[in-house]
């Protein structure tokens, strides 16, 4: 399998670490009232059968940590984003 | 004993003879022979004993689908167990043995198994063997095992090499038949990148065996006429002896390519075998269709072969499996193979047609006997005569062979291998391939197209299309003038008439009457019919059996076939060996070694190693009369602490962090903090994962305002890297800061003890070491050595006055050789990894038996570094309410009650008068060491509430070691609890 690294271009998946889901966002509040976020945010995974945004690191590669939306079910891979814009375009 | 060569035609080298012999005894062949062909031209037809019941078995199939005739290839180290003889390409000086008897094949103890059958039935193993349950270990098992199985392996270590190799192409043709070539020379034609595998030496496929007419030449002709064309081709690549075992995600195939095994010995730096992985934009799955058994009795006897497979042995190999035959058929293969026999001069007792109705079709002058079915097959070790019936009660026929078809089953494994079903045909009684969409498609046979014709037109427009889909621009040419013969069939998947045995998987010995036993006994669907039965469990995958098996079941349970469906195909196509799935990847290739930039110090100095990781760590430096590592270690701590110790700690993670947000990013990893670290300060740093668990520990020094030096654990030097990386990425983009792992770039060395600062000064150019230029703690650049940049550390894990110096990688076997000459007065000491665990035990500092993914930084006694400040990874999860329960494990010092016992890692902790069970457990030793400063072990637990309970006598229990003493819970530091030394 091959996945679009955007600074490098496509590579086999062996140059790429899976770390998991990237829809849960990490909580800003460390008030005690915000722990369920923090518990959702730690523990909490969907586990759907389709099209989900994972974590993957261009570990073997140029060090880059990106998001692909991965088909779970057909494993193709549709896109594929820097993890740094993802996470710019969530306001970070 | 009827096979015979002809005396001409074949594509055999008649020019080019070769000797091999099998089971000891010589035979002759030619080039262009199979090692099947050849024996059969010898008149050989037992070559191996069944796995179950030892049964007599021959020669079934021309191809890799071959069930019965497997042998043990080669002698010595290049022993190859369960070869199929149909795949093995003759060579000169052969040797083959035959595999699953005892004493000889021919006369073979297991085969009173056969008598025993009633106890073999589906099941057996799970019915037989259940009592007396101690029986199992000690006699059913060994019995089974020697009785059944197939070859043996051999110990001796293969002294062969094995490649692996990737490739990239537009087009990836599995196939090389009339379909495939014609798809092969399309898309070639274009222009396209294409690869054309196929598992025969001779490109063609069944045109190598096959009487066709294509464009008025011969189908063997019009293959080399076909593939001369391909050669010619620039950016075509022919792959013969390759054969394509799996079809993956993101359209990549596998696929093995025998490069030598048709030779005696490898070429000098030739492989065996190389294990390719395909990259195809498009693909193109030619790979025809495997000839179906008939079930029927005595359809295992040798000489009762596929119908298809008796024309490949006497139109290509120009051997006839015997002197007379009879055909038992339900389709056109049978009368096809019948003219072949006759235009060879070979009698053909009748073709038999278990259709009633069955089409007027030329059997080339052979009777044929309509409505008829074979329900026995008699003889003694050589088959005479057949029972058959036709409604008149039972007749009797002589022959010495049987050519059998009961239809055609697409192979279409590779189509199904990421998970689609195939679909039912009615038409030809048979499963295709499933529709995969326009990347791989099927075509010809393995389409479930049965005639010449469609796969000649299917392959060309296949190639066309999928050449256009890569980018090229291609056409189909107009389709080759051809003979199509017309193929019908009516299904006959079990002959019921008769009562002999009659096999569904030869190998696995699943009969018809197993499956409907199984049916009987619940077990209706067809993949548990499979695992009750074993049917299609054996090394041919069920290549042979698998679809008779759904058929019989689809009878037994009254479901259509297509409702029963088949079993899951999974890759391998075919077996793979072991050898090339390694590679070169075995012995010392198995893994990267990761040497230190002082392991030439190291080495020079005695140092035994130890595999840490990939790294190869100094553990400990023998000396001349010392008896064991202990004696060594003893050695090792007294001199440092008594004068001055030099430890490798180069495999430390280091990490060069630099940006104006440098102090703000530690802030945020490091549940401590930052902001009052000065500058040419090192500060000990503990990390959290975000679920409140201690991550990882080490110092960090600020060399610049924006500038620091992260050191880390050698076990997750990588991963700490990747969790940087990930936190600044992923959650916080907006710092600016930068980092990069400099761990290899660094050589970092211990220098330890009260005469460590002596030792030092003297290689230092440019600075006074006292307490007020170097105190505790201190950080700083220096030169060495007349002007080498190194990096000097005072810290401390031994607690002793102790520095870590830094130097570039190439300046470390230096560094360190000047370190031991200026040290020699005090008498410097090299210790290794052990002697430094001793010391840190002897402190109470914490490490990886500590550090263990369960603890929190409070367990360790570290709370107080955990910040309020703050939002750090871990923060908030660290405060949940089992993390700071009262009565977690948490570290405590340990020592034995009597100072000679031992202390053993892992041993629990029970408090005394307690009974040593789960419920009374209270905790384990993490650490232990003998310390020689304290001469007794000492050592750190995990304990509940350990830190309320020094003093307090406990039991240790250890049911491995058979240890149970009284020890004595304590402070964690057992050393210099006051921490003079480190000051000193």
């Amino acid at each position: 399998m091959r996945i679009r690294c955007p600074y490098c271009g496509e590579r086999p998946s062996e140059e790429f670490t899976y770390l998991g889901d990237a829809a849960p966002e990490r909580p800003l509040s460390n008030e005690p009232s915000s722990m369920d976020e923090w518990f959702d945010y730690v523990y909490l995974r969907d586990n759907p059968k389709g099209v989900m945004q994972e974590y993957w690191h261009h570990s073997g590669g140029c060090r880059s940590w990106i998001v692909a939306v991965r088909d779970t079910e057909t494993h193709e891979i549709s896109s594929t984003v820097a993890a740094r814009d993802f996470a710019k375009g969530r306001g970070r | 004993m009827s096979g015979h060569r002809l005396s001409q035609g074949g594509l055999i080298d008649r020019s080019a003879p070769l000797k091999f012999t099998f089971d000891g005894k010589p035979y002759q062949g030619f080039r262009g022979d199979t090692l099947a062909s050849a024996i059969l031209a010898n008149g050989v037809s037992l070559v191996g004993r069944s796995f179950k019941y030892h049964r007599p078995r021959g020669i079934m199939t021309a191809s890799s689908a071959e069930p019965n005739a497997l042998v043990e290839l080669r002698e010595g180290a290049r022993t190859e167990p369960n070869t199929r003889m149909t795949m093995v390409e003759l060579y000169d000086g052969l040797i083959a043995k035959s595999q699953n008897r005892w004493p000889s094949l021919n006369f073979d103890i297991g085969s009173i198994n056969q008598l025993a059958s009633p106890i073999f039935v589906a099941g057996f193993y799970y019915k037989t063997f259940m009592w007396p349950k101690a029986f199992w270990e000690k006699l059913y098992e060994p019995m089974i095992r020697r009785a059944a199985g197939l070859g043996r392996a051999t110990h001796e270590p293969d002294p062969d090499r094995y490649e692996k190799a990737y490739a990239h192409c537009d087009v990836l043709v599995i196939g090389a038949g009339p379909a495939g070539l014609s798809a092969a020379v399309t898309a070639g034609r274009a222009g396209a990148r294409v690869l054309l595998a196929d598992e025969g030496p001779v490109l063609g496929g069944s045109l190598l065996y096959e009487n066709e007419e294509i464009d008025a030449t011969s189908g063997s002709d019009w293959a080399q006429e076909v593939v001369a064309e391909l050669v010619s081709l620039r950016d075509v690549t022919l792959m013969p002896r390759t054969t394509v075992f799996g079809w993956y995600d993101d359209n990549i195939f596998g696929a093995v390519e025998r490069v030598a095994d048709h030779k005696m010995v490898p070429g000098p730096h030739e492989p065996r075998q190389r294990y390719w992985r395909i990259l195809a934009k498009r693909a193109i799955l030619a790979t025809g269709a495997e000839e179906r058994a008939l079930v029927f009795g005595g359809n295992d006897r040798p000489g009762v072969m596929l119908a298809s497979a008796v024309r490949s042995y006497v139109n290509r190999y120009a051997v006839s499996p015997g002197r007379t035959a009879i055909v038992f058929t339900n389709n056109a293969s049978g009368y096809r193979t019948s003219r072949d026999l006759r235009s060879k001069g070979i009698r053909v007792a009748a073709v038999m047609d278990s259709r009633k109705d069955a089409p007027k079709l030329d059997s080339g002058g052979a009777p044929i006997v309509a409505g008829a079915v074979i329900t026995r097959v008699e003889g003694g070790r050589d088959i005479e005569r057949v029972a058959f019936e036709r409604g008149r009660g039972q007749e009797r026929l002589e022959c010495d062979f049987v050519a059998m078809s009961g239809g055609f089953n697409p192979n279409v494994h590779l189509a199904c291998h990421r998970g689609a079903k195939p679909e039912w045909k009615e038409d030809i009684q048979a499963f295709s391939a499933p529709r995969n969409g326009s990347r791989f498609v099927a075509v010809g046979a393995a389409n479930g197209s049965m005639l010449i014709s469609q796969c000649l037109r299917e392959g060309a427009e296949a190639g066309a299309q999928a050449a256009n889909e890569a980018g090229f621009r291609s056409k189909a040419a107009p389709t080759p003038l051809t003979k199509d013969e017309s193929y019908n069939i009516k299904p006959l998947w079990w002959v019921k008439e008769g009562s002999s045995k009659a096999f569904v998987d030869f190998q696995n010995d699943v009969t018809a009457k197993d499956i409907l036993l199984t049916v009987q006994e619940g077990y209706r669907h067809v993949e548990l019919t499979k695992r009750y039965t074993t049917l299609g469990m054996a090394t041919d995958g069920g290549r042979m059996s698998g679809i008779n098996g759904s058929g019989i079941v689809a009878e037994a349970t009254g479901k259509s076939i297509a409702e029963v469906g088949t079993t899951t195909f999974r890759p391998y196509y075919t077996p793979v060996s072991f050898g090339v799935i390694a590679g070169p990847f075995k012995g010392h290739h198995f893994q990267p070694v990761r040497q230190t930039p002082l392991h030439e110090w190291a080495e020079e100095n005695g140092a035994v190693f130890v595999e840490t990781g990939l790294w190869m760590r100094s553990s400990w430096f023998p000396r001349k009369g010392e008896s064991d590592w202990l004696e060594s270690v003893i050695r090792e701590v007294k001199a440092t602490r008594e004068s001055v110790g030099l430890c490798d700690v180069s495999t430390l993670g280091k990490i060069d962090i630099q940006g104006s947000d440098a102090a703000e990013f530690l802030n945020r990893v490091y549940c401590n903090g930052w902001n009052t670290l000065e500058v040419g300060k090192a500060r000990y740093g503990l990390m959290l994962r975000e679920d409140g668990i201690v991550f990882d520990d080490g110092t960090t020094s600020r060399l610049g305002e924006d500038h620091f030096f992260m050191t880390t654990t050698t076990a997750n030097a990588a991963r700490v890297m990747s969790h940087l990386e990930f936190c600044h990425q992923a959650l916080w983009p907006d710092l600016d800061v930068q980092y990069v792992s400099v761990t290899e770039q660094w050589a970092q060395m211990a220098v330890a003890g009260p005469m460590a600062r002596r030792s030092l000064q003297k290689i230092c150019e440019n600075v006074e070491l006292n307490d007020q230029t170097f105190p505790y703690l201190a950080a700083k650049e220096i030169k060495i050595l007349g002007g080498v940049t190194a990096r000097l550390f005072r810290i401390s894990f031994s607690g002793e006055h102790a520095y870590e110096l830094s130097v570039p990688a190439d300046y470390g076997n230096m560094t360190a050789r000047a370190l031991m000459h200026a040290g020699r007065e005090f008498g410097i000491t090299p210790y290794g990894v052990e002697a430094l665990s001793v010391m840190r035990i002897e402190k109470g500092h914490v490490a990886g038996g500590e550090l263990n993914g369960t603890t929190t930084a409070t367990d360790l006694g570290l709370e107080r570094m955990m910040s309020k400040k703050k939002d750090y990874i871990g923060r908030m999860m660290a405060q949940r309410e089992e993390m700071t329960r009262k009565d977690r494990e948490m570290v405590v010092g340990i020592r034995p009650v009597n100072q000679n016992d031992r202390l053993r890692a892992g041993a629990h902790i029970l408090s005394k008068g307690d009974a040593a069970s789960m419920e009374n457990d209270q905790g384990y030793v993490s650490s232990v060491a003998f310390s020689p400063m304290l001469g007794r072990w000492v050592g750190l637990a995990l304990c509940k509430r350990g830190r309320e309970r020094h003093g307090e006598i406990v039991q240790l229990f250890d049911g491995v070691y058979g240890v149970h003493l009284e020890a004595e819970l304590c402070d964690p530091v057992h050393y210099d609890k006051e921490n003079r030394k480190l000051y000193a």
